[in-house]
């Protein structure tokens, strides 16, 4: 399977995109585009699936490298793992699910699903790029569109969120960059040639020296886009002001990027540096989890209360990577998953329902459930995802990481891992306080007796998030096997220098 | 033999959950109750298949009971040694709790098809009860610790779903949250617990588990009994932070606070879930791991007097309490005292394990006897349209059969032979009077209290004052399949004391006979007459007496009848501690520290560029003086270095 294929829908929506005028044309033509995307990413799957049952062992799979820049040694080299296949698939269905919710977007529509779009393929580049200088590229594709996202079609403060959060990113954007170069000047040294290549510097030793001082340059970097604590306020204020697609996206994917960059690139070219940091990390982690559920429970509006709780979940990211067991790691990316769907649908609910109330205060709201079956079943179906209820997503995430982490046999490990578990019982709170407030309870105000349940594109926008919570949270094995072995290779110098 | 066939018993409510819960809205009302108890009775069909079968021709090598795995299928694998495995074991308990579950789940069934008829929402209350159905067979089959959570969770849930039904009603929501909340934090101890024991026996197996932890021999023993922490030994944390989670769900002491609250729910549901079945959870997971607990005093000991502890304090509140339902909850959570303390006295091996086979024999009667109560409860209060025993009396002219099926379960409850709460609580007793008699004290006491509550009870729905005329007083007796419902249950609460449960569960799976003691047998049930003539004296009749006795009593009275005010205290942790001295500050942090250090360092750019902007004049003279200063700078440098 041609990799290419994955930025070449994009790019040809967009070509489309700029083509055509009627704001009609431009939904369904973002809407086709990217389902043909999803539709390819399946088959990515089940093409990635067959080659590793059938034997193939290699670190990626589908690997291609065309010279891009000779000079510089950069190449335009791509290839997947089973981590970044699932990072695909969650990065469609969160396009398709985010274009279908925007239907009713009223305002420069076509420059709207354009941005939209750029995000997502500089998330697909991201994904399968396998080169530093390119994956450096795609990364900012897929962080510059949202200032234009927040600021334009935005709500509340909406210029000075737009601008916080670019300007934190950025900040991360800058970490990542020197320690990209920095990279690149070791293997210059020790290597000989010079390479930006992920493989091959993996196969160097860079000298602990130099990797003391790369990986929390690269880590933080990438760790900034995934919320760690304390580089997290920029999600809530973001947040608030983004309109519902924007958020899905910035929670659903880029937050993504993140852990990925920091578990298949900052850990992997480090891995020294990695177990000489992870405490730090594993401190670091645990605040966000316990301090993120509990700022949750003190938020009053719902949209920044799973701003927060994204906060609390990416949390579980970076305990499961820091925790270097194959186990916790792979929780992980399952959490990644998880948390991409489950809180996606989360916004887009929230989205949905703000659109009909013009409100999102959970105390002004009430009694939803009875005027919007569909809305407010989906509303408690995303927490008790969110509140890792078995059966669903997040469950198998959540359980992923804490039986991992209990590996590690120290006294603080353990106390991290405990603390963690906490948090399951603190968003149990604020996931039913809030569902009890907003949802449950007489409808508090009688304007919104009448109002409209889901439409169409709203349900199919649910829809296409719900069926992968279910799947991954009733039949986990396939997702856990695929990210298994790939999390194996790619901590095997690490996992084996512990033990 | 082979039970595969027992995965029907539970794709069955699954899938009926799936079919009413999501096309039930197109369906007309009837069919959905109709479809959801048939399944049920299919599936009590297989289910009581599956008990002879295993009891009187499979079961058996030898003369013991064996564990037959019947089905096992890896879930999600953790690591090489470590995996979820989805599977049905069938060993003497879980084969009786699948037919309590599908029995008392198929008699609430039945009883809600005309109980819930009027609700808009029959299908969802159908789809639900499925999925609770399915939920708790799951927990009684799992091969799995692992599995055994999962569906503890999903049993938590439909729990939630279930007494937040009326979710317009705001007490409803706070109840269902109530409980929710309460478990969860209970389950918290449970995972950790689940967590430790895996580490220690490195398996998440159930059979495993007991093998490699049940004896003081083995290596995994050894080392899980060396690594402590506070002074306990792992083992000793994981189980009693285990039974945490159990005590959690089977609302004991001081984790019972949910159950009251969750009589919000509609009454078939108190009936199957808050009585006869999720409540006795609990008990059920330290019988699973009772091979574990024997070896641990420390951890068997506490299910022994929080048991305890919780039966005698229960049996107090529900003396004084005026919510029908609230007294038979606080009555549930009496007897499930009594089981958990049965397990905490009980040994192993023959008649030392007595404790175990009488609490799951107690476990049977009880399902049987409490759903009865509830079920009759559910048919007083659809009579009178009120929960509080103030409003009802006299009522066993208009309510003849449900009159009956109370006082039999009422003897019953109240250990009265030949019923069957007489045989179980009796072999309780006699196993608490062999190994503790403070224990033994405390359930006397408790069977005492136990027959005084349950006929103030009786006596005040059915007696006291004649029956004042409600003007909606439309309906006589209850409808047909209501009052079906509660005859076979009346008659399983008789004949539920004559099965044998020594033949058939006991700790080494062999049977033996309990020697029966007249004398134990006999203050037993003197402690029950004793408590019913009280309440017949008090409550047959209308009088004063109790009243002038309960102000006697006073500051007791008071605080039993507020609950020793122990939810006063949860309140006060949650809203006062974890609100305003955790929740709160950190929120004030994130926004006035974290965030603001965040601005401020972009402020701190803007006003530093701010200030060397100016140097960009465009003047000459300017440039010539940095030039200059730049110059003879650097020259100082290259001189002094």
């Amino acid at each position: 399977m041609n990799l290419n294929l994955l930025l070449a829908i994009p790019l040809l929506t967009l070509v489309a995109l700029f083509v055509v005028r009627d704001e009609k044309k431009v939904r369904w033509i973002s809407f086709i585009g990217m389902s043909v995307q999803l539709v390819v990413s399946v088959v990515l799957l089940f093409a990635y699936m067959s080659q590793r049952s059938g034997g193939a062992t290699s670190t990626l799979l589908f690997e291609s490298c065309t010279p891009w820049y000779a000079a510089w040694n950069i190449n335009y080299h791509i290839g997947v793992d089973g981590i970044a296949v699932a990072m695909i698939l969650l990065t469609s269905v969160v396009m398709v699910s985010g274009i279908l919710i925007s239907w009713n977007i009223q305002k420069l529509v076509k420059e709207f699903y354009i941005l939209l779009i750029l995000l997502g393929t500089g998330a697909y580049g991201f994904f399968i790029a396998n080169d530093l200088f390119t994956m450096f590229l795609f990364f900012e594709l897929a962080v510059i569109p949202k200032y234009m996202l927040i600021a334009i079609w935005g709500s509340g403060k909406k210029e000075f969120n737009a601008m916080k959060l670019v300007l934190i990113l950025m900040f991360g954007s800058s970490l990542v960059l020197a320690g990209i170069l920095g990279t690149f000047y070791q293997t210059t040294i020790i290597g000989g040639t010079p390479s930006w290549d992920l493989i091959t510097i993996g196969s160097l030793h860079i000298p602990l020296q130099a990797q003391l001082l790369l990986f929390p340059l690269m880590f933080a970097g990438f760790g900034v886009l995934s919320a760690m604590f304390p580089f997290h306020t920029w999600a809530p204020d973001g947040h608030s002001s983004a309109p519902t697609a924007a958020s899905m996206f910035l929670a659903g994917i880029s937050m993504k990027l993140g852990g990925f960059g920091c578990l298949r690139v900052a850990m992997y070219l480090f891995p020294e540096a990695t177990k000489y940091y992870s405490p730090y990390i594993i401190v670091l982690a645990s605040i966000g989890i316990l301090y993120g559920a509990f700022v949750t429970l003190r938020q009053k509006d719902i949209k920044m209360m799973n701003a927060y709780s994204s906060v609390s979940h990416c949390g579980f990211v970076l305990l499961g990577i820091a925790m270097l067991t194959q186990t916790a790691a792979t929780g992980a990316v399952l959490q990644m998953v998880s948390h991409g769907v489950m809180t996606a649908l989360f916004f887009g609910v929230i989205g949905m329902v703000y659109e009909r109330t013009h409100t999102r205060m959970g105390n002004e709201l009430g009694g939803l459930l009875k005027v919007m079956p569909f809305i407010g079943t989906c509303f408690i179906l995303a927490g008790l995802t969110s509140l890792g209820l078995p059966g669903l997503s997040g469950f198998v995430a959540e359980m992923t990481v804490f039986v991992g982490a209990w590996q590690v046999d120290q006294l603080f490990y353990r106390v991290a891992t405990v603390l963690a578990c906490m948090s399951i019982v603190v968003t149990a709170v604020y996931i039913l306080r809030a569902s009890g407030l907003a949802m449950m309870g007489p409808i508090k105000n009688k304007a919104y007796e009448g109002l409209p349940d889901a439409t169409w594109n709203e349900k199919l926008a649910a829809l296409v998030l719900i069926i992968p919570i279910v799947l991954i949270g009733s039949a986990p094995f396939w997702l856990n096997d695929m990210v298994n072995s790939s999390t194996g290779i790619w901590m095997s110098k690490i996992i084996t220098s512990i033990h | 033999m082979n039970f595969s066939f027992t995965i029907f018993i539970l794709i069955l409510p699954l899938s009926t959950f799936l079919i009413t819960g999501l096309f039930g809205r197109n369906m007309p009302k009837q069919l959905t109750g109709i479809f959801g108890t048939l399944s049920m009775a299919i599936a009590a069909l297989l289910a009581f298949v599956t008990a002879y079968q295993y009891f009187f021709v499979a079961g058996r090598t030898g003369d013991a009971y064996t564990t037959i795995t019947a089905l096992s299928q890896t879930w999600l694998k953790f690591s090489p040694t470590l995996s979820i495995d989805m599977g049905i074991i069938l060993d003497p308990i879980s084969v009786m709790m699948l037919v309590v579950v599908t029995f008392v789940s198929l008699m609430v069934h039945l009883y809600s098809f005309s109980y819930m008829k009027d609700e808009p929402r029959y299908h969802i209350f159908f789809s639900f009860l499925s999925l609770f159905s399915f939920s708790m067979l799951g927990l009684v089959v799992a091969s799995n610790i692992f599995q055994m959570y999962i569906f503890w969770e999903l049993v938590g849930v439909s729990s939630f779903l279930l007494i937040g039904f009326y979710y317009d009603k705001p007490s409803a929501v706070a109840a269902s949250k109530k409980a929710f909340i309460v478990t969860r934090f209970a389950d918290l101890g449970f995972l950790i617990g689940i967590l430790l024991i895996s580490y220690y026996s490195e398996s998440l197996d159930f059979q495993t588990i007991i093998s490699r932890l049940s004896s003081p021999d083995s290596p995994f023993m050894h080392t899980a009994s060396a690594a402590s922490f506070m002074g306990a030994s792992a083992i000793t944390w994981a189980l009693c932070l285990i039974f945490i989670g159990g005590a959690g769900k089977s609302a004991m002491f001081p984790l019972h606070i949910w159950l009251p609250d969750a009589m919000e729910g509609p009454t078939p549901v108190s009936a199957l879930i808050h009585a006869a079945t999720m409540v006795v959870a609990g008990v059920f997971l330290v019988a699973r791991l009772f091979p574990v607990y024997v070896m641990i005093p420390a951890a068997h000991d506490l299910v022994a007097y929080v048991g305890a502890f919780s039966a005698l304090f229960a049996a107090v509140i529900a003396c004084t309490q005026t919510d029908i339902k609230r007294i038979l909850a606080y009555s549930t959570m009496s007897q499930i005292g009594y089981m958990m303390f049965a397990l905490g006295v009980s040994g192993t091996g023959g008649e030392g394990g007595l404790g175990y086979t009488a609490s799951m024999f107690h476990l049977f009667t009880h399902a049987m006897f409490k759903a009865s109560l509830f079920l009759s409860a559910g048919v007083v209060i659809h009579h009178v349209h009120n929960n509080d025993l103030s409003a009802m009396g006299g009522m066993r002219k208009q309510l003849p059969v449900t009159n009956i099926v109370f006082l039999v379960a009422c003897l019953a409850i109240s250990g009265i032979p030949p019923l069957s709460g007489f045989f179980s609580k009796e072999e309780i007793l006699t196993a608490a009077f062999a190994h503790n008699k403070l224990i033994y004290t405390v359930g006397i006491i408790t069977a005492a209290l136990t027959a005084f509550y349950m006929f103030r009870l009786y006596y005040s729905i059915f007696w006291n004052k004649p029956q004042a005329h409600h003007a909606d007083n439309h309906h006589g007796e209850a409808p047909f399949p209501m009052l079906t419902a509660l005859i076979i249950l009346c008659a399983a609460t008789i004949a539920a004391g004559f099965v044998p449960f020594t033949h058939y569960i006991s700790t080494d799976g062999k049977e033996f006979e309990s020697a029966f003691h007249f004398n134990l047998a006999a203050i037993a049930v003197s402690a029950g007459v004793l408590g019913i003539a009280i309440a017949t004296i008090f409550y047959l009749k209308p009088s004063d007496r109790a009243e002038k006795i309960s102000v006697s009593l006073g500051g007791l009275y008071r605080s039993a009848y507020r609950k020793f005010y122990i939810d006063e205290v949860y309140t006060f942790v949650t809203k006062k501690i974890i609100f305003n001295l955790i929740s709160a500050p950190a929120a004030w942090i994130d926004r006035n520290v974290v965030d603001r250090s965040m601005i401020l360092s972009s402020e701190i750019t803007e006003l530093v560029s701010d200030e060397i902007k100016e140097m960009q004049s465009g003047k000459v003279n300017d440039y010539v003086v940095y030039f200059l200063v730049f110059v003879i700078g650097l020259s100082a440098l290259v001189v002094f270095y």
